[in-house]
């Protein structure tokens, strides 16, 4: 080829190379899926219920199909396939079956000429409910037996015991993704009774399959497309606006358009679960874990979406990245009238770290520990036993490594700043400088890589080489984070051609990359990029030598090469949770240091500071990027994050009372990386984008705690929990 | 939609007379918001954002359509540290004084400094004329004024012998955009202090029974700022809502009082 | 109504009912979708654009008060491909992630520098206090714009 070595190629792996999606998104000409426009569109809007919980007494049409301007209004009647769908368990229906059972359930959608008249059309209809009681309490649904799943996790000796015990219960409170970019599809019929689905979505060919069966249709049929999106963090796991929009497309005949406002994206999509967890730890006069024992219970709302998912996740983890040989958890996922959960960074993970964390500190406490050494004398390394599952650790797991650069890492001056703004409360000016402790917190976060439980994960990429460069096309979803990018990297390295284009492949054109959650795609589609750039290298090596031209290479056409990608199998584990369920993990340290103001409860994050296990550093800028990003979501879930329901609606589904962290609240970050090469995926790289959302939150709350003295055994902390008011 | 450009307050008060139904807009941060996400339809709209007299500013009187950005570096310190505060800099940039005082929500953050300058609102109608209203008439209950239908809010007025001396705070979780859980403004004139608040009430109060005890004492000990507290929590009337709970509110309030009449003691 | 206004040095006119917020107007009516809608109630600044000299959240702006304005968007900051500083330093350091605040970081960014070359890191946190990223964390953002208020001195 014409650059056959990297030496002279810019951008490959290891370099900050600036993302190639930047300029358009930076002029304003990227295309979000809000931002979709044909000419003669319809508009899209939906009827939905007022209630968490109600019967559907009676529902009247006929106003907006009379209404001039409206083109058709679609109930559940009108889905033609199968009524519900759902990632696992297929239980939500398309639109309201006979009883609502959240808080904004779809009841009935709408497609007019414009906006204006959609909008009027959904409030013209005549819609009677019969509100029901609705169940909102989670220890209450799993008394009742109201479970999408159930586990438990059995290892060891349940009757070993350790001299120090600490008992002790933890909440963590709804998180929302709350990305800016709304839900957003534009469905565009083809005239032979199939369409084209250009939606915000993070992975299209799971949406597909639910899509195709609801509409009745062959696949073939239907082909989803892989759109501009504005943030997922996993509110796009789910169907939103998908068979809604489709529907409407199909039966007027004519492209339709659905975008939520910020309050209706609130009621769209689903969010982190909340959970109760219940601990007992139990150590040696060493601070040695010798039993954990965890009860916990999570919320999943009304529909099952990725619940299963979620409850393995934090099962498994609910000890964390540290030994200990006798563990017994019992785990449910449960059914209420509260708003559907799912996946949310992190995917489980998070709300037990905050739960085994807390712990951690308070058993160093207990043995007069550092808080770092305790950790430092459980860690978890390469060659041990996973607590939970027993599952050895393979591959690389710097837990000591992230722990000893951490603790290596300077802190800030201790010195309480003279400007106002940088004090606990900022330009309020609520806080005089006497009033103001400083507080230091450290937590490690544990997460798994890509899938679990013996799911056949896998990413297809196909490569085509012309005369003008190298095209990837995959169905692989880039919601900012970067993959674009580093797949561009893998392949310059491998190949050595500069003039590379990311070609996004719709459900026709190609199988499926997996969905972009769960720190999969670097080392899913980076590793599906790897392998085929590398087929396609030794492939033109062997038919034209390694100094042949692209020109040459290309004489008769383009050349292709097409890769499943799969990492290697994971396992059911057995009914007592023993197996290898997982496929890799990452670890990470955080420590925060606050400035708090006890008497208002008011709390400044100084500086969170992180390890990161990174496997190998693919594009160092991106991976701060994604450090820095997570810091500040962990940040908000600390102090600020949370919808506050009553009778199971949403108190605050706006952004005047759902308070994500500004400018101004986010903290500082120093990020350090360790490179210690994964044992799959390109050049040992791991995915990181859920470990900084993981163990930022217990971090800075266990500075508040080192702060003010306060037990703090929920996320998010607020000032009268400080007080204790 | 009937929209009237008004550049002059006879042309603002001419189109109300006119139009009943008519709403007033100057930076929209409130109406927009209602047009956006409760799908209001005004049906005729008078704009006073760049209406001359409104946007005239001078000590003792700040014109309707003047700007928390401009008010930002007022001489009145109190005024000037809260319309930093206010939203953010694109909030800053639209919204006004005068919108703020219509609005008249409770944790309205211009009001509290309203109430503890001893402030009028200044209204005129092309029938009636002008007349001054003084806050606590102004202010009736939650959204509510005593702002008649065909008046236009043109002024916040304070005495000429409103205190120099004059700070103010406010808690919210979040450092910027954020609605205040309680806001407190305190001022120290010649006839002693002034304690005002926000969003612990239906309209801004002042904390009279505090103020009375503090301006009956000789010197200001650490036992009377505890008092000041005391009291000042006893008297305000705070709601539990998504925001905060009532004895968080009650809470700041005392802290927010006592600190701030000790920053006035310093000054 | 009919509103005749400037925008990104052109004239520009829009046919509307008059209720309509600027930036709906700018994104359905004259097929200017840089600006962004990601809440419409003054909570984001990813709808930030400079109106008569100030930067205002143009969600929040009612078209009908636009007549005779100046009117800057994300697409008047630059020209297309060729990035003006604020939007060259962004991508330089890893400020872009989803993209979504982009826009409303560049007009606010344009906005600051050119009424302060040299904004403190106080000034700078600051102004921008009014847009929010759910991606970045802000300290690629931070570091870009130290970096601009450096080159200027």
């Amino acid at each position: 080829m014409t650059a056959p070595t990297t030496e002279r190629v810019a951008g490959v792996i290891g370099e900050s190379t600036v993302r190639p999606d930047g300029v358009a998104k930076l002029s304003g000409n990227f295309a979000y899926g809000s931002d979709l426009w044909i000419d003669g569109m319809l508009w899209g809007a939906t009827l939905r219920s007022p209630y968490a919980h109600a019967r559907l007494e009676k529902l009247d049409i006929t106003p907006a199909v009379t209404m001039s301007g409206v083109r058709a209004v679609l109930t559940q009647d009108d889905v033609p396939g199968r009524a519900r769908f759902g990632q696992v368990e297929q239980d939500q229906p398309v639109l309201c079956d006979g009883v609502a059972r959240y808080w904004g359930e779809p009841v009935a959608v709408v497609a007019a000429d414009d906006e204006e008249t959609a909008r009027a059309a959904v409030a013209a209809i005549i819609v009677e409910w019969e509100p029901l009681e609705p169940v909102t309490d989670p220890d209450a649904a799993r008394a009742a037996g109201e479970e999408y799943r159930a586990m438990v996790i059995r290892r060891g000796d349940e009757s070993a015991a350790g001299s120090v015990v600490i008992e002790a219960e933890y909440e963590t409170a709804i998180q929302d993704q709350a990305p800016l970019g709304p839900e957003a599809g534009l469905a565009v019929p083809d005239g032979e009774g199939g369409l084209d689905l250009h939606v915000t979505s993070q992975w299209v060919h799971i949406d597909h399959t639910q899509i195709v069966a609801c509409l009745g249709l062959e696949p073939d049929a239907v082909r989803c497309h892989p759109v501009g999106i504005g943030g997922a963090f996993g509110a796009r796991e789910d169907i939103s606006v998908h068979i809604h929009v489709a529907m409407l497309a199909l039966r007027t005949g004519r492209p339709v358009r659905i975008v939520y406002d910020r309050t209706e994206s609130f009621a769209g999509h689903v969010k982190r679960h909340p959970a109760r967890m219940r601990y007992r730890h139990e150590a040696d006069d060493d601070g040695r874990l010798v039993k954990v024992i965890v009860d916990m219970v999570m919320d999943g709302g009304a529909y099952a979406h990725t619940s299963h998912a979620v409850l393995a996740n934090a099962a498994f983890f609910t000890v964390g990245p540290y030994n200990c040989d006798n563990v017994a958890v019992d785990a449910s996922v449960v059914r209420t009238n509260n708003p559907p959960a799912g996946a949310m960074r992190g995917f489980g993970a998070v709300q037990v770290c905050f739960a085994y964390e807390s712990q951690m500190d308070r058993l160093a406490e207990a043995l007069g520990l550092h808080p770092l050494e305790i950790r430092r004398r459980n860690a978890l390394l390469p060659g041990d036993p996973m607590a939970t599952s027993g599952q050895v650790v393979e591959g690389s797991l710097p837990t000591i490594g992230v722990i000893d650069l951490l603790e290596s890492m300077p802190l800030p001056d201790d010195v309480i700043p003279d400007d106002p703004s940088l004090l606990p409360g900022g330009t309020g000016l609520t806080t005089p400088r006497g009033s103001v402790v400083r507080g230091v917190g450290y937590a490690l976060g544990l997460k798994n890589l890509a899938f679990s439980e013996g799911f056949d994960d896998y990413s297809e990429v196909r490569l085509v080489l012309t005369s003008a460069g190298l095209e990837i096309h995959t169905a692989a979803i880039e919601v900012g984070q970067g993959l674009v990018t580093i797949c561009l990297q893998i392949a310059r390295s491998i190949l050595g051609i500069e003039n590379i284009a990311w070609v996004p492949a719709d459900t026709s054109t190609i199988g499926s990359a997996g969905s972009t959650s769960a720190s999969r795609q670097t080392q899913m589609t980076g590793g599906a990029v790897h392998e085929a750039a590398v087929k396609l290298r030794d492939h033109i090596a062997e038919r034209f030598g390694d100094d042949a031209a692209l020109e040459e290479i290309t004489v008769d056409g383009p050349i292709e090469q097409w890769v499943r990608y799969r990492h290697p199998p994971t396992e059911e584990p057995d009914e007592l949770g023993q197996g290898n369920p997982h496929a890799g993990f990452v670890v990470a340290s955080h420590r925060a240091v606050v400035d708090v103001d006890p008497e208002l409860g008011l709390v400044r994050i100084v500086r969170v500071d992180t390890v990161q296990d990174v496997g190998k550093a693919l594009n160092p800028q991106a991976i701060v990027g994604q450090l820095e990003g997570g810091i500040a979501q962990g940040a908000g879930f600390a102090i600020m994050e949370e919808l506050i329901l009553e009778d199971g609606v949403i108190l605050n589904p706006n952004f005047t009372d759902y308070l994500i962290p500004t400018i101004l609240d986010a903290p500082d970050v120093e990020s350090r990386l360790i490179e210690e090469p994964a044992h799959w995926g390109p050049f040992g790289a791991k995915g990181i984008g859920e470990s900084p959302t993981i163990s930022s939150t217990p971090a800075i709350v266990a500075a508040i705690r080192a702060a003010t003295g306060r037990p703090l055994n929920r996320v998010p902390v607020r000032p009268q929990d400080i007080v204790g008011v | 939609m009937h929209f009237v450009a008004a550049r002059d307050l006879a042309t603002a008060l001419d189109a109300r007379a006119e139009h009943p139904d008519a709403e007033l807009l100057a930076g929209g941060t409130d109406l927009m918001v209602e047009v956006n996400l409760s799908h209001h339809r005004p049906t005729g709209v008078i704009g006073v954002r760049a209406c001359d007299e409104l946007m005239e500013w001078r000590d003792g009187r700040i014109g309707a359509a003047v700007t928390w950005a401009r008010l930002e570096d007022g001489s009145a310190r109190a005024l000037a540290q809260l319309a930093r505060t206010i939203g953010s800099p694109q909030i800053r940039a639209a919204g006004t004084m005068g919108g703020n005082v219509a609005t008249a929500s409770p944790a309205g953050d211009g009001l509290p400094w309203i109430a503890a300058m001893d402030g009028s609102v200044e209204v005129a109608s092309r029938e009636r004329g002008t007349r001054l209203i003084p806050w606590n008439e102004f202010f009736v209950g939650v959204k509510q004024t005593s702002l008649a239908g065909d008046e236009v809010i043109t002024a916040v007025v304070t005495p000429d012998d409103a205190p120099h001396v004059q700070e103010f705070a406010k808690v919210g979780v979040r450092n910027a955009m954020v609605i205040a859980t309680v806001s407190c403004v305190v001022a120290k004139g010649a006839d002693g202090f002034r304690i005002a608040l926000g969003a612990v009430a239906p309209t801004p109060i002042r904390a009279t029974r505090a103020e009375e005890m503090l301006n009956a004492e000789a010197s200001i000990s650490d036992l009377v700022l505890e008092e000041v507290a005391r009291l000042v929590s006893a008297e305000v009337r705070p709601i539990t809502d998504h925001r905060s709970t009532e004895s968080y509110r009650r809470h700041a309030s005392g802290v927010l009082a006592r600190r701030l009449v000790e920053r006035c003691r310093a000054a | 109504m009919i509103v005749d206004f400037h925008l990104n040095g052109e004239e520009r006119t829009a046919t509307v009912v008059g209720w309509e917020s600027l930036l709906t107007v700018l994104r359905d009516n004259l097929a200017l979708a840089g600006s962004k809608n990601a809440c419409e109630q003054g909570e984001c600044g990813s709808c930030s654009v400079i109106l008569d000299g100030d930067n205002v959240c143009s969600c929040l702006i009612m078209i009908g008060d636009c007549e005779g304005s100046t009117i800057t968007t994300v697409e008047g900051v630059g020209a297309g491909d060729l990035l003006d500083p604020v939007q060259q330093a962004i991508l330089d350091e890893g400020g872009v992630q989803c993209g979504f605040c982009t826009p409303g970081f560049v007009v606010t960014a344009a906005h600051l520098f050119a009424n302060d070359p040299q904004p403190d890191e106080a000034t700078i946190r600051e102004a921008f206090s009014g847009n929010i990223c759910r991606c970045t964390g802000y300290g690629a953002l931070l570091r870009a714009f130290a970096g601009l208020a450096e080159d200027e001195s």
